[in-house]
């Protein structure tokens, strides 16, 4: 009979219990709720912020451009940028970013480093002090000249580097604002 | 503000641009496809609340972040800007895995080369080993996952 009613249009059936969406919107829950399968009522706090960020009607029209096996994907990563945002509402996700890249650069530095040592390992006991070419089975070819972390092999790993301060692009939105 | 010189959200919303425009600062008409973006993402209310909450100082920064944010979910519906963190968390773990690989090398290489004459000790701290900062460890291991906490 339900079903009958809503093939003719009169009205959607109602979902057994209200999402958290249709909670907080003091709505009938249908059974097509987009937002129902993604916002149980048991986490009235997951869409609260989302929908203080966003705004339900944004977050529908995302959720209807994306195919719907990757709906949970867009609904968690909506919710975790709304999260960092309510909690950094200069940077938000920005600021994760900003630290990442940041650790990152410094990681890189620290595997020049590295990597420098070990071709500095490389080099035959007899044949410490030669210049040139180097060969040895796990780097390959080295030439210490070539080298670009050479200035570095008397540094220490985790030494900050003042100078890897600049943040390096990003995708396709250019040059990353930030300097830190 | 006169109707020449709206603000690129003004001129969105098509409406008039007033002197206490909170958003012209931040959108300015040379590049209305970066308040499109916001728009469609955060809605125009929704920023006008945020940069409200946000000192004066530091709005062109959170407008900035606000737009990268936007324009990244325009670009990627399903992970926006989250998408980049998880690729960034991922590269941080391939090149912490090489460090370690690495040191595991330079070990081994000690062990098999006891006679080969030692690096010169580090500038600064002799008392240094060949490591990453043990707080850089720390704080690697307890990122937390962008989904895990919901």
């Amino acid at each position: 009979m339900r079903a009958k009613l809503a093939m003719k249009g009169h009205h959607e059936p109602r979902a057994s219990s209200s999402c958290a969406a249709c909670k907080l919107l003091k709505r009938k829950c249908t059974s097509s709720c987009i937002f129902a399968p993604y916002f149980r009522s048991d986490e009235p706090k997951k869409f609260a912020k989302v929908h203080k960020v966003f705004g339900a009607s944004n977050v529908s029209k995302i959720l209807v451009e994306v195919p719907e096996e990757q709906r949970e994907d867009t609904v968690n990563s909506l919710a975790y940028e709304a999260e960092a945002r309510l909690r950094d509402p200069v940077y938000g996700c920005i600021g994760a970013i900003a630290l990442l890249q940041r650790k990152m650069v410094e990681l890189q530095h620290d595997l020049a480093v590295a990597r420098a040592r070990l071709a500095w390992y490389a080099v035959p006991v007899a044949s410490s002090s030669a210049q040139g070419v180097v060969m040895d089975e796990n780097v390959g070819m080295v030439s210490f000249d070539d080298m670009p972390c050479c200035s570095m092999v008397n540094e220490s790993f985790g030494q900050s580097s003042s100078e890897l301060t600049q943040v390096p692009p990003m995708n396709d939105f250019g040059q990353f604002p930030y300097v830190f | 503000m006169s109707s020449f010189s709206r603000c690129a959200a003004c001129k969105y919303l098509r409406r008039k641009c007033p002197q206490d425009c909170i958003l012209a600062p931040y959108f300015p008409s040379s590049n209305p496809q970066r308040f499109a973006c916001v728009h469609k993402i955060f809605g125009a209310s929704n920023v006008t609340k945020m940069l409200q909450q946000v000192p004066v100082h530091l709005r062109a920064e959170a407008a900035e972040c606000i737009s990268y944010e936007a324009i990244a979910r325009v670009q990627d519906p399903v992970y926006g800007c989250v998408g980049i963190i998880t690729q960034l968390q991922q590269q941080i773990i391939q090149i912490h895995s090489e460090i370690m690989k690495i040191k595991g090398d330079i070990i081994t290489h000690h062990s098999a080369h006891p006679q080969h004459q030692p690096l010169p000790p580090p500038q600064g701290d002799p008392c240094r080993s060949i490591s990453i900062h043990q707080q850089e460890q720390d704080n690697f291991q307890s990122d937390e996952h962008p989904f895990g906490n919901f």
